[in-house]
């Protein structure tokens, strides 16, 4: 197929992949800066909960050249429809539907229809609306949209090379922005490490579970309190948790089998490679790394991987 | 001033002509409210289907609907094929001249045409002097506007050669009536069309270049921002090939290549929906962007096909069209089967006298214009537009062509006011290749304001579904 259209299928996939990973940073977000025991030391600004969806995304500087302070207002309207963020979900709906538009001829009608009817309905909010009805539920709305349109795409679509690279930008997206959700606990927990244990690490930790739909998850597996080493594991090591990074990467692997020929087996050998880390680490393991040192080391395997899928599928340089 | 329009559904007496007595039965027998339900039917699945076209000069980006007429234009099969003749043999003269004015220049020779009208012509390409396309097509897919002004008496009004749109709405307007009136085709014998892109596909592979492999075709298109781009999206789709912009293609080896997910693939013939000068910016307008570096050296080298060939506008321009019969008689030794409109050409003093003093009688209009733009249409013209007109023909009198003002057939139309008779013309889309083909009818284009003239889309005209009813 073109490299032209497995591209714009490529950041469709992300970039309502990356709304609903928005949504769930921003709930998240959202939930911890509900609770009460909020620990913030003076020259820490940054541990602010509301600094976590700016900095893990590395929209700070963007975020103060158009908001002069720090407020939970400012980041929830800066992160969901502010049209000058391109990360914002608002923008990420828009480029997916403009991909979509331009390789309509690859995707099916129903896919096209229902993206097109996402976008003219997020173009009806405004930010006080989303105020009005409330935040979390802005927040529902855009995940059931992502859930919807993986679901028209996974029961219309031929099982062809579109639908690979579909599949392979929704799970490097997903294994990415896990990865950073992972990470936000990093950030909420530094300073009040003497809290660790306590009821309000149970109650971030929760919430956190929450985000990525895996509280449920949790108790059935575990049965037992919530513990930050078992939460690392269900979201890193747990094949089965749907959007684990072990998970993610199955995909990734599996879907770059698929794709790979001759010229392009060493993209699925990094894929391999990462996928290897994770379908064989320990715990404890990762623990005595640290958690954000593997979650950093992490990112930048599935950037480089991300660079090599574009090099290698995308956009060639012949 | 033409008198009464020749009306497509009835005699002058109110009888309804044959062809379409189980047409007008099927009217008398259905309820407003059904036939009201049905136009709505059509619009929604227009819509949500996305059939659009981009309108220019709005807003960047507006997507309209070209509104769709539910009562068909209907032609009987004995007419047809007298139009299928001459349309065969035009485009067949068309290709031949094409040929020619890139070759020995024979009709030159022969003194039927001055040199002067080719080499003047602004669509005259020297780039392509002495170059061989295969089968010697250039003009492999013509649209032909015919219009009818009386009994069993069509003209052509113009040739569109270089690239003609329209055709995804001839294949969509026949699927939206066979929903709407299966019980009206199962019923009549009406020509099928839908084998369009079929007959396209065959036709682009037949004029590849090599024979010893598979052709390669793709359509390749400005992108997602033209007006057309729905069509392109569409017959892509429909025949399985390939939608690719200029950004997909390069050339090595003088050979053009895809840029594909498993490395560079041969491209063989390319249905290229973009004009002359845009395809290759180091051989044609060197700002553009759209194209693809070393395409027409490709092309030149005989190693890919472009379809239509460059240099196609030379033939179809409005200046050229008067001698249109003279090549179907220079070249066919056969007299034209299909008329011309009786045309003055203004770069000569005698016509350009009678036109200006005929303003409000005569269309006028811009020997390179198309789209329906830059044109006057005499009788429904203020004052004002004819001395503004008059200004701009005087400052360039060979920029423009008059015709008398035909008194275009009407076909009945729903309008706001219920059934009224509105003008129509007709696009055939003639396919050449190693053999000419072409499906029976085409667009049925309807000017759907009272009076007037103007059929294009871009003017507020609609489209009709055209059936071809067997004997």
């Amino acid at each position: 197929m073109l490299c032209r259209t497995a591209n714009e299928l490529y950041w469709m996939a992300r970039h309502i992949e990356r709304a609903e990973n928005t949504a769930r940073l921003l709930d998240v977000t959202y939930r911890m800066s509900l609770l009460p025991y909020q620990v913030v030391e003076p020259g820490l600004a940054w541990a602010e909960p509301w600094s976590v969806p700016l900095v893990t995304n590395g929209l700070a500087t963007a975020y103060y050249e158009r908001y002069p302070v720090l407020a939970a207002e400012n980041v929830l309207r800066f992160m969901s429809l502010d049209p000058a963020n391109p990360s914002s979900i608002c923008s990420c709906l828009r480029s997916a539907r403009e991909s979509a538009r331009s390789v309509r001829g690859a995707i099916t009608s129903e896919m096209y229809e229902d993206l097109n009817s996402a976008w003219l309905e997020v173009r009806q909010y405004d930010f006080d609306r989303v105020q009005a009805q409330g935040v979390s539920e802005f927040l529902d709305w855009v995940k059931m949209r992502s859930h919807l349109f993986r679901g028209v795409t996974f029961g219309t679509m031929l099982r062809d090379e579109a639908y690979h690279f579909i599949r392979l930008g929704t799970h490097l997206e997903r294994s990415d922005n896990t990865a950073r959700i992972l990470d936000v606990k990093y950030h909420t927990l530094l300073p009040s490490a003497a809290d660790v244990g306590g009821a309000v690490d149970y109650y971030q930790w929760g919430a956190l579970l929450r985000s990525v739909s895996g509280f449920e998850s949790y108790r059935k597996i575990y049965s037992d309190v919530i513990t930050p080493f078992r939460v690392a594991e269900l979201l890193i090591l747990r094949e089965d948790m749907p959007r684990s990074l072990h998970s993610s990467m199955t995909f990734i692997f599996d879907t770059l089998k698929l794709l790979s020929d001759r010229n392009t087996r060493e993209v699925e050998r990094q894929a391999g490679e990462l996928h290897s880390r994770l379908r064989f680490g320990r715990m404890e393991q990762i623990i005595e790394t640290g958690l954000h040192e593997y979650l950093m080391n992490f990112l930048e395997r599935i950037g480089a991987l991300s660079v090599a899928i574009n090099r290698g599928f995308l956009v060639p340089s012949y | 001033m033409p008198t009464v329009a020749y009306d497509e559904m009835r005699m002058p007496d109110g009888t309804v002509r044959s062809q379409y007595a189980f047409f007008a039965d099927w009217l008398d027998r259905t309820s407003p409210e059904r036939i009201k339900q049905k136009r709505g039917e059509a619009e929604r699945a227009f819509h949500r289907l996305g059939i659009t076209f981009a309108v220019y000069g709005e807003d960047a980006g507006t997507e309209r609907l070209i509104p769709f007429d539910i009562i068909p234009r209907i032609v009987p099969a004995v007419e047809w094929q007298m139009l299928e003749a001459g349309l065969r043999q035009r485009v067949t003269a068309l290709n031949m001249f094409l040929t020619d004015v890139f070759h020995d220049r024979n009709i030159v020779k022969a003194g039927v045409m001055a040199e002067e009208r080719i080499l003047g012509n602004a669509q005259y390409r020297p780039e392509m002097m002495g170059m061989n396309v295969p089968a010697g097509i250039y003009a492999h897919i013509a649209g032909i506007d015919l219009v009818r002004a009386g009994e069993g008496e069509y003209y052509v009004l113009e040739d569109n050669l270089r690239v003609p749109s329209g055709v995804s709405y001839m294949l969509e307007n026949r699927k939206m009536m066979m929903r709407l009136f299966p019980e009206l085709f199962s019923t009549q014998l009406i020509a099928p069309v839908e084998h369009y892109p079929d007959l396209l596909l065959e036709n682009l592979r037949g004029v590849s270049p090599t024979t010893d492999e598979q052709p390669t075709v793709a359509i390749l298109t400005p992108g997602p921002f033209n007006s057309a781009y729905f069509e392109h999206a569409f017959l892509a789709q429909q025949m399985g090939v390939e939608l690719v912009e200029g950004q997909d293609l390069f050339v090595q080896d003088e050979h053009v290549y895809m840029r594909t997910t498993h490395g560079p693939q041969r491209l063989h013939v390319i249905y290229r929906r973009l004009d002359d000068d845009y395809i290759d910016p180091l051989v044609f307008r060197n700002d553009s962007m759209l194209g693809v570096p070393g395409l027409f050296g490709a092309y030149r080298a005989g190693n890919v096909t472009l379809a239509n060939a460059v240099g196609t506008g030379i033939a179809d321009d409005k200046s050229m069209y008067p001698f249109v019969p003279d090549m179907i008689r220079f070249y066919l030794s056969e007299e034209p089967i299909l008329s011309n409109v009786p045309t003055y050409q203004l770069r000569k003093p005698d016509d350009l006298q009678y036109a200006l003093d005929h303003m409000a009688e005569l269309v006028i209009k811009e020997v390179h214009g198309a789209g329906g733009y830059g044109m006057l249409v005499g009788p429904a013209s203020t004052t004002a537009e004819r001395a503004d007109f008059r200004e701009r023909i005087l400052a360039e009198p060979a920029k423009y062509i008059a015709q008398p003002t035909l008194a275009l057939s009407t076909c009945p139309t729903f309008v706001d006011a219920g059934i009224a008779p509105r003008h129509i013309d007709l696009r055939p889309y003639v396919l050449s290749g190693k053999t000419v083909s072409m499906c029976p009818g085409g667009l049925t284009r309807v000017a759907l304001r009272e009076g007037s003239l103007v059929v294009n889309s871009s003017q507020g005209g609609g489209t009709k579904d055209t059936w071809v009813l067997g004997a």
